[in-house]
Parts: structure tokens; sequence; C-alpha cells
């Protein structure tokens, strides 16, 4: 790297980290209550902070809880379930390497295909489409992700994309599940970090009523360490003064109103539909499904999808001692949970959680955790 | 061992070779069990050190084997004949023994593998011998049925002499961490190559036989030098958690001294692979006294396959066993990679 007059110019400055760590210690100080505790609902934003170490300057007395941040993570079993009954009916599916492991009802995808059924593993639902063109076959592509990923898979379909491809949507939509988790009554989020990409698409705007509702400020910010510190100075800024607002310091990408060609692809497909959320609730509005005008690509009208004979299986037991939904709504935190790093690990995951590298539990154990190094 | 708790219809998969948790648990229960140390103070299984060495007079012998199953054979910076001469070399350097008496050679040939390969692979083992100053000396060839085995598998030994064998356990309080150049090289060329990422940049492999290096840091550091490995498979994160383990030290790196090249870096990024978690062919790992730390850097900087060597930590009491990572915002653990590595999806 080169040094231009002794001054050295670089994107990741551990120098103006410091001085923003010092900064949350004093604003959390004039604050003066203990815990302050915000929540971020990004995996992205959860790896940065994980992966350069960022809780250990951290103050004590601040918060940081990842909430439903992760598309995977909150795949609901019946969901899981839908692909899982066609693949076992014989149809073939492709999807994202993560969908593979998440838990149904009674088997995952993988179990399926330990069983025979055919799933093609892609990195991009354009993949997707290729190998579908190659095919003389029906080829299902179950969809997930959030508005950024779900905006690629409108793209396609808009793209005319071969007959014999189809949709199984498990897409989801942020901002109504950010409602959800303010108004859940054991919450103790005094303020929201949002994601710097997902906000790419619907502009920092979308936020506003959110706010003005429950006068709780929401910063947008990126994903490099000094955007996720200086995201969180604002918000506690904004903590500290009462001030219920919207604050885009992501200003390189996003916009007030956002990517607006985005935004038309995405609402030219997909509709909104109320629905559950693994581990979360029923979120209104919370899962992206096809419109109408697009069913002839909609798996769900293609296709018979009996799930309900996977439904006379027990769940394993120790399922029963997962708390991935109460991780995912930022009331615990993975070591809280007594299955975590032991009986679920990433070879074996247990819970959705442990699945996803954008699982709260996956990016703890990769990156060992949240242990207090400072006192080491 | 705990045999009892294995599942009766248990598989092996491809995470038991991969040089993590899961292939030293493997080792562990199914080879090793109760293997006793050589009674003459040797190391052997037990140890589950690079290499065995046995008392011979007033010398060791020590000796290693190593089985090579690249996939493609050939790739940027090499090919498995020089890959599998230098890893058998580096393991017996890494014992302290880097006067390699000899080698042997076994290869397994696929039907249908071209004649053409074959001899290119050869030319590049007699390369690697050259330089590594040694020779094959015996052999063996088997050709198998087409779809019986892929493409080609190479297995070497070797045999080499010393006064002296350092083992990988013996860190101490305060000892200097150094690597003796960039990391992830090897296993981000290989992995690039192998998913077609038709990347950009000069990703090479850095397959390389490391006994005239190590001499170097011997002849300059002497008793000062307590430990080596060379981190293969697992990367840097699994080769200093052995050594911390074996040795009851936590390791405190420092993220920012560690060499890794800008090609390494961005495809790390784009992949989602920690260049820490990828495989080395011609690096090692040393723990330094801290008052060698200096004329062995200085030593191994004076070697053109250690110009870019660094101290990048030092030994610690608290958490024995782990390695925390000062990524220079703050600390975290390094952890070890579970099993294969996937370029991520999303």
């Amino acid at each position: 790297m080169s040094d231009i007059g002794g001054n050295r110019l670089q994107f990741r400055d551990p120098g103006r980290a410091a001085a923003m760590a010092e900064m949350l210690e004093r604003l959390v100080r004039e604050i003066g209550r203990d815990p302050v505790s915000v929540m971020h609902v990004c995996g992205s934003h959860e790896q940065a902070i994980a992966r350069f170490g960022l809780r250990a300057i951290f103050p004590r007395q601040l918060e940081v809880i990842m909430g439903p941040g992760c598309p995977v993570c909150v795949t609901d079993m019946p969901e899981v379930d839908e692909a899982v009954a066609l693949a076992e009916d014989g149809v073939r599916i492709a999807t994202y390497g993560d969908m593979l492991r998440v838990p149904g009802t009674a088997r995952s995808l993988a179990d399926a295909q330990a069983a025979g059924a055919r799933i093609d593993v892609v990195y991009s639902v354009t993949q997707a489409a290729q190998l579908a063109a190659n095919l003389d076959e029906e080829l299902v592509f179950f969809a997930s992700g959030f508005e950024t990923t779900a905006v690629a898979t409108a793209a396609l379909l808009l793209s005319g994309p071969p007959a014999n491809f189809s949709i199984l949507s498990a897409h989801k939509y942020i901002p109504p599940v950010m409602e959800i988790v303010a108004e859940m009554p054991q919450t103790r989020v005094e303020g929201f970090l949002a994601a710097g990409h997902a906000a790419t698409i619907t502009g920092c705007a979308i936020f506003e009523r959110f706010v003005e509702r429950h006068g709780i400020p929401v910063v947008v910010a990126g994903f490099e360490p000094l955007d996720i510190l200086a995201g969180l100075a604002k918000l506690l800024e904004l903590i500290r003064d009462r001030r219920a607002e919207v604050a885009n310091m992501y200003p390189r990408c996003v916009r007030r109103e956002g990517n607006l060609r985005a935004q038309e692809v995405l609402w030219k497909v997909f509709r909104p539909v109320g629905g559950r959320w693994r581990g979360i609730a029923h979120v209104p509005n919370g899962n992206l499904r096809l419109r109408d005008e697009w069913s002839h690509f909609d798996a769900r009208r293609r296709f018979k999808i009996d799930v309900s004979r996977l439904w006379e299986f027990a769940p394993p037991s120790l399922a029963q001692s997962c708390i991935c939904g109460n991780i995912m709504a930022g009331i615990a935190s993975p070591s809280a949970c007594t299955l975590f790093g032991k009986e679920c690990v990433p070879d074996n995951p247990v819970g959705a959680c442990m699945v996803s590298s954008e699982g709260t539990c996956r990016i703890w154990h990769q990156y060992g955790g949240q242990l207090d190094l400072r006192q080491s | 061992m705990s045999a009892s708790r294995i599942a009766p219809d248990a598989k092996v998969m491809l995470k038991h070779g991969a040089g993590g948790r899961a292939m030293r648990e493997l080792i562990q229960q199914v080879f090793v069990g109760d293997a006793k140390a050589p009674a003459d103070g040797g190391i052997g299984l037990a140890a589950m050190d690079d290499g065995a060495a046995l008392r011979v007079g007033d010398e060791w012998l020590v000796m290693t084997t190593d089985s090579y199953v690249v996939k493609p054979p050939f790739f940027p910076g090499g090919d498995i004949g020089r890959l599998a001469v230098s890893g058998t070399v580096n393991d017996l350097s890494m014992m302290g023994a880097t006067e390699i008496a000899a080698l042997t050679c076994a290869v397994i040939i696929e039907e249908g593998f071209p004649r053409a390969d074959l001899e290119r692979i050869k030319a590049s083992i007699s390369a690697a011998c050259a330089e590594a100053g040694t020779a094959i000396v015996t052999g063996d060839t088997k050709v198998m049925g087409r779809g019986e085995i892929d493409g080609i598998v190479l297995n070497t030994a070797g045999v080499a002499f010393t006064r002296r064998v350092v083992p990988d356990c013996g860190l101490a309080l305060g000892d200097q961490i150094i690597v003796t150049g960039t990391i992830g090289d090897h296993g981000l060329a290989v992995m690039a190559l192998r998913h077609s990422l038709e990347l950009e940049g000069e990703l090479c492999s850095d397959v390389a036989p490391l006994n005239g290096l190590i001499r170097r840091a011997l002849e300059a550091g002497g008793e000062g030098v307590v430990a080596m490995k060379d981190p293969t498979r697992g990367g840097l994160a699994s080769t200093l958690h052995e050594m911390a383990g074996k040795s009851r030290v936590g390791i405190v790196l420092k993220a920012s001294r560690i060499p890794v090249s800008p090609s390494v870096q961005a495809t790390g990024e784009l992949l989602g692979i920690d260049p820490m978690h990828a495989a080395n062919e011609g690096k090692a790992v040393l723990g330094v006294r801290p008052d060698a730390a200096a004329s062995v850097l200085a030593a191994l900087r004076s070697h053109p396959l250690g110009r870019q060597a660094e101290i990048v930590g030092s030994c610690v009491a608290q958490r024995p066993g782990f390695v925390i990572l000062d990524t220079g915002f703050g600390l975290r653990l390094l952890v070890e990679p579970e099993g294969e590595l996937l370029p991520r999806i999303c």
C-alpha cells in the first residue's frame, strides 16, 4: 500500500474505527441507560460485526441485537415442506445451497436428495433458468431472499424464461417485520440499523411512516466496519436527542426514493401477502408471491403440492429445545441456547439459524461467538 | 477411545479429509487409538506430528508419507508431481530434518490417462527433487480400470537425518510466531480453477520444497526455533490451532501483519473464503524464542522463498488452545474450518 505524505488514506482504517468507538462510549454515557438496545435486521451486518471483531470495541452498555435478517432462517417449515413434497414427487428442483439443509416439518431438501430426489444447487435464478432451457422436463426454482434477491427473480420472469421453468417463491419483504418486532411486548429495541443493500432498492423513505408510527429512529448503514460504527453513532445520537427520524448513513448507494426501476420490476411480478416467518410470527405483507398475471410460472398453481402427508411425522425431539425464534426476534442470543455448539453445529444443524451463512448462530459459531476478549 | 459413541452406520465424509477438526478426530479415533510413543523418546503416531522420529545412533531418523489427489492435476504454479515431492520434503523439514536422504514414489493411474501428462508429471517430480537436493530411489506403479480411480494418485515417502528434532508442540509464553510468506495462494488458485471462476489476476500456487529455506532459519536460530508446521489443508487457522492446543498456549495474531497477496485477498472476499482457511504448499509457520526472532526473520528473508516472511503473532497465557485475531478494529476468535471449503452462494 502506498503512503502519501505519511498520511495513509484507506477504506478500512483502524485509527478512525478507534475514534468512533470512543464516540460510541461518550454517546451511551450521555444517554445514561444500561443497556441501550438497538437492532439490525441483516445477516451481512452481523457478518461484518463478527468478522472484524467489532463487538469487542462496542461500549459495554450497548446491546446490538441481530433481528430477523436472514431470509433462509425465516423460511417457514411449510414452505420447505412444499419444496420437499414436490421433490419427492419426482419434480426436479433448483435452489440456493443454503436452502438444502433448512429443516422442514419432517425432512429437509438435503434429506430428500439423499433419498433420491433430484436437486440442483445454483448460484442465481439466471443459472436455474439456463439449466431449465437444457432440460426436457419441468424445473422448479425454490426462490428465497429478501427484496434485493426478489428483484432478480422478477427481472428473470420479465425476460421470458423457458416454458418448463417455474418459481416456488419463499421471498420475504423486510419492512413489515420491523413493525412486528417494534410491537413485540418484550422488545427492548430503541432504534433500528437498516440494511444498506435492501434500502438501495426500497429507498430510505420507506421507513418514514414506520418512524412516525413507532417513535423509533432508523439509520440506514453500509457493511464496512466504519459504515457500521458510523451508523451506530448516528443511531445513538438520535436516541440521545429523542429524535425519531430516518437517517441515511449510506448515501454513496442509497437514495431517498430508492431504485425506482427495480421497484417497478419487483411489484410488476410480486405482490405482498401475509404469512408466517419461522420463529417470529404471522407477518402481514411479509411474503412475496407471484401476481395472478404470472400464475403460469407459479409452481403453486402449476403443480398440486400435497404437503399434508409429510405431517404425520412428529418433529425431532431436539428441535423442541431450539430457540431460533427467540434469537431471530432478538429476545435471546445463541449463547442462551442449550444446543448451540453442542448438538447444533453447522455440519449438523438443528435450527435454521445454524444453516445459513447469514444465520446468527452460524455466524457466532464461525467467529467464536460473542466472547468478551477485552479482559483476556 | 470413544468408539461406542459412533453410530454403527457412520460413513466417512469429505469433511474427514479436509484438514480440520473432523479429520483430526477421525485419525485420532480410528488410527491412533492407543498407539504408544517410541520408547527412545522419539516421535510416533500418537504425536500426530508431520512425521516420525526414531533414534539411530546419535542422530534421529525422520520419516513421513503422504498421498496426493489434487483435482485438476495441473494448476497455475505447479502440478501433482511438484506437489508430491514438496509435500513430503516439507513434512520432513518441519521436523527439523532438512537434509533429505531419499524419497519413494508410488503412482496409481486410471486407464486412459494421457501418457504425455504422465511424462509431464515425471519431469516435474525430477525438477522438484533437484531443487530439494534429493532423489526418488524406489517406486511402484499400478493401473486401475476406468472410473475406479480419478485420473492419478501419487504417494511419496521420505527419510532424512537430523541431530535435533523440532516438534510442533514446543511453544511457550512469549514465543513469536513467524510465517514465511503470503498465505492462501495454493488453496485459492486451485479453488478458482476448480470452480471455473475465470478470474483475472495472478492467482498462483506457492508449491515448493522448503528444506533450503528452513535450513537457513535453523542455522540462524538454533535452539531458539522451538516449533514448526506447514499450513497445508485447513490453512494457517488449523495449523495454529493445532500448535496452540498441543503446546497449551493461546496465540494472538495481528491480522495486519499476516502477508496476503492482493489477488488472494480479492478472490477470498469474492468467494467468501478466508485465506487463513485456505491451503498453502510452500509456506511454514515457525515458533521462535523472543531473542531469536529477529535473526530467524532476517535469515528467512535472505532466501528467495522467504522474502515476505513476517512475525505475525505471539504466545500468551490466556485461552490456551485458542487463536485470538486482532483485526485492527477489535478482537475475535479465529476458528478452524469445519469441513470442505465451499464458495458462498450469495
